[in-house]
């Protein structure tokens, strides 16, 4: 029964436990499929065979496992480092930037110190990414304790500067030699290449040791207390005696050197070159990896994996479809766009009129 | 004719899972004064809130002059004529007394100054209000800003009008002109609802009581035929032994001493303005003052979250200004201050209590990991001890009630073993078991030897529990009086800085 003059539909706020919001979650995914397939309709494929072709595509054969697992390496790293941040509510959107700049401290071994062993070659490497990605990234973080800045302003910004900085090497002191006037550096010496281990190069290796080490620092180290409390409240952190700008700059600096890592990971392990695709928007697929994981390194591995299948599986279905590449982007669009929509539902219910409570 | 004002029957409110409201039952009849009067939490202001148009409820029906209405926004609440003064003002600085009341109004907004003036001037006279409509609203003292705060809800046509809390803020002499105002409210016919926790208010201004205990309507009693007991029993569900102790304590020792501190607020004003005075161990001292004094500023200075501009703070004289807060904490000066949101920088919301305990010790031990097990049982303990109503020690403590959050807070304070305890406003919002609760932590403490400015609200409690009180005005201290040789009076007069009874301290 209706009664007038009140409103049709009102939001509520929702507390919701965390396992009502896992559950969501998967509500969330069978939703956003049925949305996808709806689409898929209207070009006149049957979605089925569709979405057949995107698993196939992603997992059928070892090739396609390895190719999935290449393009989930550098977006688990990333998203971790992102976590990091994240946590600490410093709204770190420069994940892009800062693989870049691991990408290039990294290459400037492999470019002119590639004669040194292989094995101290590689960690010298890896130490050069995470140094590149810190500092890249301790540059807002200092000025957001000097001057207050807007994080998320200036680390996008940081983006575009890091990539121009690429464009840079490549066309100026970097170019390569014997590329005949074309603008690009040499491919790396096989000695600065990671090795490859099960078919994919190391970095899957590396992704999930910082798994691991990203859960515990987090949840069982001092300095992952001081993160979530300082995240939760600066004053709080200041009246506990904390040092709230030694935490904000030593968070952003871990942030930025697992990102730098992934840099590191693509130049050796991908690309064996630096080119301006370095990031190829990894570090914002991070940022919806991290969130939608809220947080949590474990549950970071689960999306990776779904979304890096669904990528590499989408390219496949649109070659086996014939489609243009637009649709597998829009495919992409509509799923993650159901997704992240329901994460309205997490905190909010509607209300409607009748006092039933919607789902 | 019918009488009756507003009728509310069987409202109920929820929030998630949390029950605000449930068959709530009221009604007041014009030319009445409704008190409401429950314990924190009991759902007074979510109930308020609904009749002002700002909550929906989901259930019950609201007849406003016996027919049945829908209140959507608080617009809809102006048009049937009822008008919300809220604890928090809700007024624009910048601007002067009669922009604030006409503004939102609908009569039309050009020409109409001098009419709006007049309309301004009619009503204050009627009703007794004393203000300068061109005065600025920042030059105004709290009890002013209300007094506007009033007028803006009788300019817009309102019979009934709630106050929530209005004497909270005030000095004992503002709320009796507070008082004498309603009185004439309700000789013109408006039925007027305040809400407020205060007894002897709910005894002296009110013509019946409704009692709201756990989001239900109890009863509705006639305030001519009960008593403070009665009242009590009747809100808390049991009887409750009203007084304070105030213990005796044999200590003769200064531990801190205070001279001449002046500390600048956030914007550069001066919060506190030379200010001396001396804690003795065994000792709690009361601060009183109208909100907004200097109290936080004095918290944050000897707590080392701001900066003395001038003068030292002794601690066992050794000066604290210029030390980092984690250094004062190590010196066992412990300071918990409840703000308005009562989790404010005391507590991290989204943590369990474990998490919670750990927030000035876990930097201790060697291991980069934080030790668990001690807060674990350290949380049990102060479950126990304070009667903490919690499902489980993980729980993130911004799903306890506001009461039990408190004890979280305080109970991590004393046992941190400290021998200087501020605590400012510890039981603001709690209900009275937990208050005395908190009352009997702080005399033990006072008499194991801890020295406690108590940062307080509430002039009786202050009275009884504290053994001096020292008065914040302007950020000056207008005089540090014997809570036993002082009154209520008194402390009202040198809380509006009305006498001075310019204390040089002893320190």
């Amino acid at each position: 029964m209706l009664k007038s003059g009140e409103p049709f539909v009102r939001i509520v706020k929702n507390d919701i436990s965390d396992r009502k919001a896992a559950l969501l979650s998967v509500y969330a995914v069978i939703f956003a499929i049925i949305m996808g397939g709806i689409f898929i309709l209207c070009l006149g494929i049957n979605p089925f065979n569709a979405y057949a072709s995107i698993l196939k595509g992603a997992l059928a054969t070892k090739m396609a496992i390895q190719a999935t697992v290449k393009i989930a390496i550098p977006l688990l790293i990333s998203a971790l480092g992102i976590t990091l941040a994240f946590k600490m509510k410093f709204w770190n959107i420069g994940a892009e930037g800062q693989i870049i700049v691991g990408g290039i401290f990294a290459t400037y071994f492999a470019l002119f110190h590639h004669n040194l062993p292989h094995f101290v070659l590689i960690l010298v490497m890896l130490i050069a990414g995470m140094i590149g990605g810190g500092l890249w990234a301790l540059i807002p973080a200092y000025f957001k304790c000097k001057f207050d800045t807007n994080e998320t302003l200036f680390t996008l910004m940081l983006n575009y500067i890091a990539l121009y900085f690429i464009k840079f090497f490549v066309e100026g002191p970097w170019r390569d030699p014997e590329s005949s006037g074309f603008p690009k550096i040499a491919m790396f010496e096989q000695n600065a290449r990671l090795d490859k281990v099960f078919g994919v190069h190391a970095g899957w290796i590396i992704a999930l040791v910082l798994v691991v080490f990203i859960f515990i620092y987090l949840k069982y180290t001092k300095q992952g207390y001081e993160i979530s409390v300082v995240g939760e409240s600066q004053n709080t952190a200041r009246y506990a005696g904390m040092n709230v700008k030694k935490i904000v700059l030593r968070t952003m600096f871990l942030s930025g050197a697992v990102c730098g890592l992934a840099g590191m990971a693509q130049v050796s392990g991908a690309a064996f070159t630096l080119s301006d695709g370095v990031a190829g928007g990894v570090g914002f697929d991070a940022i919806i990896v991290a969130w939608l994981a809220r947080l949590n390194p474990f549950v970071c591995v689960v999306v990776t994996l779904l979304l890096s299948i669904l990528e590499k599986g989408c390219s496949v279905m649109q070659s086996t479809f014939g489609l243009s590449t637009a649709v597998s982007d829009i495919l992409q669009g509509i799923i993650l766009f159901c997704i992240l929509g329901f994460d309205f539902f997490a905190q909010y219910k509607p209300v409607f009129r009748n006092g039933g409570a919607a789902k | 004719m019918n009488n009756t004002a507003i009728e509310l029957s069987g409202i109920r409110k929820t929030f998630g899972t949390v029950i605000a409201n449930n068959n709530v039952n009221l009604s007041v009849n014009k030319g009445e004064i409704l008190a409401l009067l429950g314990e924190n939490g009991s759902g007074k202001t979510t109930l308020m809130n609904i009749l002002a148009g700002i909550y929906l409820p989901d259930e019950g029906t609201i007849k406003v002059d016996g027919k049945e209405v829908h209140i959507n926004s608080p617009e809809d609440a102006n048009k049937l004529g009822i008008g919300m003064i809220h604890q928090h003002f809700k007024l624009i600085e910048v601007h002067s007394a009669a922009d604030n009341i006409i503004l939102g109004s609908k009569d039309n907004p050009f020409f109409l100054t001098k009419k709006r003036s007049q309309k301004i001037h009619e009503i204050s006279e009627s009703f007794g209000l004393e203000i300068d409509p061109d005065k600025k609203i920042y030059n105004m003292s709290v009890s002013e800003k209300q007094t506007v705060e009033i007028l803006k809800v009788l300019y817009k046509g309102a019979k009934i009008l709630i106050l929530d809390e209005p004497t909270a803020v005030l000095t004992p002499q503002e709320t009796k002109k507070l008082f004498a105002i309603l009185r004439k409210m309700k000789e013109k016919g408006c039925a007027v609802i305040i809400i407020t926790h205060k007894l002897n208010e709910v005894l002296e201004i009110s013509d019946r009581v409704t009692i709201l205990r756990k989001g239900e309507s109890i009863t509705t009693v006639n305030t001519a035929e009960t008593n403070a007991n009665e009242l009590t029993e009747l809100m808390v569900g049991k009887a409750v032994e009203l007084s304070i102790d105030r213990p005796e304590t044999e200590y003769n020792e200064n531990v801190l001493e205070i001279h001449r501190l002046t500390v600048q607020n956030e914007e550069g004003m001066d919060a506190l303005k030379d200010v001396s005075f001396s804690l003795k161990k065994g000792e709690i001292l009361g601060v009183a003052g109208i909100a907004g004094s200097g109290q936080k500023e004095l918290c944050e200075a000897i707590a080392g979250l701001l900066k003395a501009k001038e003068g030292a703070i002794l601690h066992h004289k050794q000066n604290l200004v210029g030390k980092t807060p984690a250094e004062i904490i190590n010196l066992g000066v412990s300071m918990s201050f409840i703000p308005e949101d009562r989790l404010g920088m005391g507590l991290v919301a989204s943590m369990g209590m474990v998490e919670n305990m750990l927030l000035k010790t876990y930097s201790q031990g060697k291991t980069p990991f934080v030790e668990k097990k001690e807060a674990r049982e350290l949380s049990e303990k102060i479950i126990e001890k304070l009667e903490i109503s919690t499902p489980g020690i993980d729980t993130p403590v911004r799903r306890l009630s506001g009461g039990n959050v408190q004890k979280v807070l305080l109970g991590r304070e004393i046992e941190n073993n400290p021998n200087v305890l501020i605590t400012a406003y510890a039981v603001r919002g709690l209900d009275i078991n937990s208050s005395y609760t908190v009352y009997d932590a702080l005399n033990e403490q006072k008499q194991k030897g801890v020295a406690i400015l108590f940062i307080g609200e509430d002039l009786d409690v202050m009275l009884e529990l504290c053994d001096r009180i020292m008065v914040l005005c302007h950020g000056e201290i207008t005089g540090i009086v014997n809570a036993g040789e002082t009154t209520k009076e008194e402390l009202g007069l040198l809380m509006t800085g009305a006498i001075n009874k310019g204390v040089s301290a002893n320190a």
